[in-house]
């Protein structure tokens, strides 16, 4: 556990000073071009960038020809399988696997005995073993691991092994954890249960809330839920005569799962290769190590045979990582004017049973809040405590989708208080853009009146809030959100992204990255860009990623950091051999270089076009023979940036999203079922490099959020005669309510391009911020149709109805309906 | 698997007589998966709630994950690899690529197999018969928006062919 210490207050909404924010001598600074980075190559429009195009592996995905870890066979393979914990808590007295080793077709068993290196994702609190060596911390922790011909063989001599337990007292929420501090979950705790405790303050929030005209206090409840990829986690480990290894492995970060496989196996990193294939879906999941890496690989040194280990369902629920809960506590002020004053917060975390990135997870718990509004004085006291539930981690919206519900539902009721319109109270405290916010974040680009224009428009929002009959209402709930963080995971300085490239003679590029594609088409911005730089058509642009030996470090695919990171190292990659390959044309031409055009798989001269002409595969022959074999490299660094005190970089990005939602619900005061109609969704992103896939972020972010809001609840059930507590409540595709087709709104998209100065032609992340609006939206727009508050998710029909029952709603709903002050759209 | 209680199993999968020798507890998706190397159907569940396996068995979607390949002897099976012809994609398959139907794509061979039933029965199919049809198989990427879409263009561009 740290204390951190009071924060400098800098002067919200202040405008940084020319050279304010300088990188450090040592840090490495990515090249400058002449124009910047955000215009097209040629001038004037995009070619490529921008259009509605396909994606680099659509076809081999609709065909059903993408290979996806568990398509891979290999010969000899073994399977594997994890012998997991049936308590909550229990010390491990004795393990007997002699009877499971003596089945035929067994091949070897382990147990934590045989990797007891600790790993975890943030060096500093590495609390994790691959299995348990001396105690087991929720339902389904695991324990041991076994090798044999098949899946089934495997199931059998798992219920061969015997554990011995000794059960200790499970602590199974947050209350119980800060309340027994001696029925310690994680020895790994500095003290008690405690995880992590963050407490910054910035500005006078006590004198700032005691001259506010109006303040709004409440609790909120945030449920824990999962990322619930379709594809279960897969691995396959195969160590060879010669002592090398090669994983591969469902992940979204390659390049951390090298390291702790060196780490936990002891063995040099150069001796081991990790190849991500295909991943069926991650959303966060999938952002750290797991055990059946670990134990695949070891099971494949002792049988010198390929290992397959591939998670059941119900083991993806365990295996976690996701939202985590969170009880939060904020009183806002405001003045009748309806600017904001001060905010003060108090967060709850429930982390589970280790720390994944939960030390990340507490600072952005208050670190994310402080746009798109002005925070004149802002204090948030976020502590994270462990449980003996499966651990909780990055799941899409890391850290901020709860303090976010909570703080826009603030918003909407502060907004009720001074009769202003919510859209209008949002865009009266709006930061803008090229400012600081009161922790020291640096917004460059900022697109979220634009957003708040967009959405109040197409939602038809003057018609419709408070204005529709009983029972139909609209929400609005605005966000914003990092484009990667500004440090690597691993205090280092070197880049963050890196890119090989290279020509070829025949007209082909081929793109080298460490990066990490989960659906999202990160590889197809790789390869738009280089088409875009280099005058070639997609199918002539073939992206090699996340293999450790052919591959440059990216550091995968987390924080929303693909697009901005490893576009913008791409973007150096292809310029520096467009420089070549113009170049070249330039002086054969004899015509100056900025005349030359490269696109669509032609290369010609503008004052001459009929006559200086050929085609792309020409002209890479033309520059290779001149300066020989045609390579390069690109990198992104981002620039140093964030407060000036401890923790003061974790938050900082080098560009911010932003975003607007409305929702329209109807609710029925009977069933307390709500049905979400319509989810408006505005999101700047930079500029939308490929609108398709900007379009399939916001809309798959807007749902999750909205399968949040509604449906879904990782929980877990209380003890009960015959059982302890810990069992998940329900770990199927069937119990966990993930939504249909049947059950979704409408989602309408509404991309906002601001233009970025650093992004790639001026590009901010999609995949994560356009999830935060939807669960306030929908919390707002209930309020909207039923008079009623939903401060605890998710809201369905027994937690409505009581919130129905507990009240007069339809006096509150009538009382809402009083005259509003109404904005104007600019 | 016991040699003792292998059976042989004759399927007719996507055209083509096969035959293979199975456990009688062996699923029709382990069959394809893993005997007759058809890895294009997903196991995403194994307990038949998420869709990502589903095939035609004579024609109607199943989920392959809960139906013993037994069960199939002597029957027709299409999966995602016989949607496509051998100039291309279908025009189901190709409508979801341009329009950014599959983003993961884990559950794309089960919502095109679906699918593929549904513009067979009804070649102009409403948005709730869209949803319904598709209503078994889940998707975590893309809210479901454009998969829709992508059956609307398809549809739409196969009854201008037609």
């Amino acid at each position: 556990m740290s204390r951190e210490g009071r924060g400098k207050p800098p002067a919200p909404g202040m405008a940084i000073p020319e050279g304010r924010v300088m990188p450090k001598p040592d840090r490495l600074r990515p090249p400058a071009w002449e124009g910047g980075r955000t215009d097209a190559p040629n001038g004037g429009a995009f070619q490529v960038i921008g259009t509605r195009s396909r994606k680099v592996e659509g076809l081999a995905k609709v065909t059903g020809r993408a290979v996806y870890t568990d398509d891979l066979v290999l010969p000899r393979m073994l399977h594997a399988k994890l012998l997991r914990s049936i308590h909550a808590h229990a010390r491990i007295v004795a393990i007997d696997a002699s009877a499971a080793l003596a089945l035929p077709g067994v091949h070897a068993v382990i147990t934590g005995r045989d990797l007891p290196e600790y790993f975890g994702i943030i060096p500093w609190t590495q609390d994790e073993q691959a299995l348990c060596e001396h105690k087991v911390r929720y339902v389904g922790d695991a324990i041991a691991a076994v090798a044999a011909d098949s899946e089934r063989l495997c199931e059998d001599a798992l219920r061969a092994i015997r554990v011995e337990y000794e059960v200790l007292p499970a602590v199974h929420d947050i209350d119980t954890a800060l309340a027994h501090p001696e029925w310690q979950v994680n020895e790994k705790a500095v003290e008690g249960n405690i995880s992590k405790q963050v407490r910054l303050e910035f500005g006078a929030v006590d004198a700032a809330l005691a001259n506010s005209d109006e303040v709004v206090e409440a609790e909120y409840w945030y449920e824990g839920s999962t990322h619930a990829p379709i594809e279960p986690h897969c691995c396959v480990a195969e160590f060879d005569a010669t002592g090398f290894l090669t994983v591969w492995s469902s992940t979204q970060v390659a390049h951390y799962l090298h390291r702790d496989l060196a780490k936990v196996l002891g063995l040099p990193a150069q001796r081991i290769r990790v190849i991500q294939p295909v991943v069926g879906g991650a959303f966060g999941g999938k952002s750290e190590p797991f055990s059946l890496e670990f134990a695949s690989a070891k099971l494949s040194m002792i049988t010198g045979r390929p290992v397959k280990i591939l998670y059941t369902r119900e083991e993806v629920f365990y295996a976690h990582r996701g939202r985590h809960p969170m009880r939060l506590k904020y009183r806002t002020g405001i003045k009748r004017d309806g600017m904001l004053t001060g905010t003060d917060a108090t967060v709850q975390i429930d982390g589970g049973a280790y720390s994944s990135f939960g030390l990340v997870t507490t600072y952005y718990s208050g670190q994310l809040l402080t746009a798109p509004y002005v925070f004149p004085a802002y204090r948030f006291d976020s502590t994270r405590v462990f449980t003996n539930k499966p651990c909780c981690g990055p799941k899409r919206g890391h850290g901020s989708v709860q303090p976010r519900f909570a703080f826009e539902c603030q918003l909407d009721k502060l907004a009720e208080k001074i009769a202003l319109d919510p859209i209008e109270l949002r865009r009266r405290n709006a930061i803008g853009a090229n400012t600081r916010t009161v922790n020291g974040m640096r917004v460059t680009s900022n697109g979220f009146l634009d957003c708040l224009d967009a959405v109040e428009k197409a939602s038809q929002w003057q018609d419709k809030f408070r204005r529709l009959p009983y029972g139909r209402g609209v929400g609005v709930a605005g966000s914003t959100y990092i484009s990667g963080t500004n440090y690597c995971i691993y205090p280092n300085e070197m880049p963050q992204a890196g890119v090989q490239l290279k020509l070829d003679r025949s007209g082909r590029a081929t793109v080298f990255c460490g990066c990490s594609d989960i659906g999202q088409g990160v590889d197809s911005v790789l390869a738009l860009i280089v088409c875009e730089e280099l005058g070639l058509e997609l199918r002539d642009v073939r992206v090699v990623a996340a293999d450790t030996d052919l591959t440059p470090v990216d550091l995968g695919s987390y924080s929303s950091r693909e697009t901005f990171m490893v576009g913008n190292a791409c973007l150096d990659a292809a310029r520096h051999l467009r420089e070549t390959v113009a170049g070249t044309l330039a002086e054969l031409w004899d015509v100056p270089k900025g005349q030359i055009v490269l696109a669509g798989g032609l290369a010609c001269a503008t004052s001459d076009p009929e006559r200086l002409n050929m085609s792309i595969r020409e002209a890479f022959q033309a520059a290779e023979s001149r300066h020989g074999t045609l390579g390069s490299v690109g990198w992104y660094q981002s620039p140093v940036l964030g407060g000036d005190y401890r923790g003061g970089t974790i938050g900082a990005s080098p560009a911010y999203s932003f975003t607007a939602h409305v929702a329209e619900v109807e609710c029925d005061p009977e069933t307390g079922i709500v049905d979400v109609k319509h989810i408006w969704v505005a999101h700047d992103c930079g500029r939308a490099l490929s609108p398709v896939a900007v379009e399939g972020q916001m809309e798959g972010s807007a749902w999750m959020g909205f399968a949040e809001a509604l449906f879904e609840e990782q929980v877990y059930k209380p003890a009960a005669p015959g059982h302890g507590f810990g069992l998940h409540h329900g770990p199927s595709l069937l119990d966990y309510r993930m939504p249909t087709s049947m059950d979704s709104p409408e989602l309408h998209s509404l991309i906002v391009e601001s233009v970025d100065p650093e992004g790639p032609y001026g590009a901010k992340e999609a995949g994560e911020g356009p999830l935060h609006p939807s669960v306030p939206a929908i919390a707002n727009a209930i309020h909207d149709a039923l008079g009623i508050r939903c401060d605890r998710l998710p809201f369905g029909p027994p937690s409505v109805l009581r919130t129905l029952r507990a009240s007069d709603a339809r006096a509150a709903w009538q009382r809402a309906r009083a005259p509003l002050t109404h904005g104007t759209a600019r | 698997m016991d040699d003792s209680t292998t059976v042989l199993c004759r399927l007719t999968v996507n055209g083509d007589p096969r035959i293979c020798a199975v456990d009688p507890g062996t699923t029709l998706l382990e069959a394809l998966r893993y005997r007759l190397g058809l890895t294009g159907s997903k196991q995403g569940c194994d307990k038949g709630d998420c869709g990502a396996c589903t095939v035609l068995l004579a024609g109607e979607p199943v989920l392959a994950c809960i139906t013993l390949v037994l069960a199939c002897e002597g029957q027709a099976i299409e999966t995602v690899e016989g949607l496509a012809g051998p100039g291309g994609p279908s025009a189901l398959q190709d409508a979801f690529d341009r329009t950014g139907g599959a983003q993961c794509g884990f559950c794309t061979p089960g919502m095109l197999v679906s699918a593929t039933a549904l513009l067979r029965r009804n070649a102009s199919p409403t948005r709730a018969e869209i949803q319904h049809a598709l209503s078994g198989n889940l998707c975590r990427c893309t809210g479901y928006t454009k998969i829709l879409e992508a059956v609307e263009l398809a549809a739409a561009e196969m009854r201008a062919r037609a």
